[in-house]
């Protein structure tokens, strides 16, 4: 374990840099996170950040694309475009959360 | 404000698009449970930033075909790894698969399988793979053979070319024959 320095705060991460512990996220932590991967955040992000957050929170792990997609309404190509690249590590990246485990 | 300490760990997610990775897959099988290996791929590569190629051939340009791609089937003739779902150990001889109703209800169970994954059927799975940036190609012969046309198949297949045509455009790729 490692512990970054992130928005002035000591944060847990693993060896890739993703939160180990999504208690240490909050709105505050986002945008800083966001922002060391290239990600401005504009109001479109924050709904799919938001909603992986409450999804997390019931499912206790992270939502794939394809959920994140249904249950937010936004195609797929839009969450290329938010996110681009690899979308479902970044969201995830920048919500606090692990990488999502499902293939699809 | 970020600071900045010896211990910032940052994931390196966009390292990779500068290697160009490129992933060519040729789809040849119309089996129901030939056809999912394909396209999770693609899209598995498309997610990590991957530039994807799909090449639909033969029996997987039943993947494509409007009329077709909505009821791809599952048989387990032939397949001497069948058993029943979650009873390993317990086969299914495989002869049964040619009885009439074996492949409907094959079909039903593998489906079932698949969407209590949350896992989509083909022709949602091809729109979401077009949306993710993936790039689907049709055979020309099999297009000749079967006498069809590009308003014959999905929409978000760029265009009827030829293996010559595959080949150049996927220069440098890795490939999967499937």
């Amino acid at each position: 374990m490692t512990t970054s320095t992130i928005a002035g705060r000591p944060v847990d991460v693993n060896e890739e840099g993703f939160l180990l512990d999504p208690g240490q996220w909050d709105e505050q932590l986002a945008p800083e996170l966001a922002k060391l991967i290239g990600i401005a955040l504009t109001e479109e992000h924050w709904k799919v950040l938001r909603f992986l957050r409450d999804d997390f929170a019931i499912q206790g792990e992270t939502a794939t694309l394809r959920r994140t997609s249904l249950q937010t309404g936004k195609p797929v190509k839009e969450l290329f475009e938010l996110f681009p690249g690899k979308p479902a590590k970044k969201m995830a990246y920048v919500a606090g959360l692990p990488k999502p485990k499902g293939c699809v | 404000m970020t600071m900045t300490t010896e211990t910032l760990i940052v994931p390196s997610f966009d390292n990779d698009d500068s290697t160009g990775r490129k992933l060519a897959i040729i789809c040849s099988k119309g089996n129901l449970d030939m056809v999912y290996p394909g396209l999770i791929l693609a899209n598995a590569a498309l997610g990590e930033g991957v530039e994807t190629h799909l090449f639909f051939t033969f029996w997987g340009f039943d993947i494509i075909n409007r009329k077709t791609m909505d009821d791809l089937k599952f048989s387990f003739l032939g397949n001497t790894a069948m058993h029943p779902p979650g009873m390993f150990g317990v086969s299914v001889p495989q002869g049964m698969g040619g009885l009439p109703g074996a492949t409907a209800m094959a079909t039903h169970m593998l489906k079932k399988q698949i969407a209590d994954l949350d896992v989509p059927e083909v022709p949602e799975f091809l729109d979401m793979i077009h949306g993710s940036g993936g790039h689907l190609w049709a055979c020309r012969m099999s297009a000749d053979m079967m006498k069809l046309h590009e308003d014959d198949l999905f929409e978000g297949v760029e265009g009827i070319i030829s293996a010559s045509d595959f080949i150049e455009m996927t220069d440098g790729a890795q490939l999967l024959f499937i």
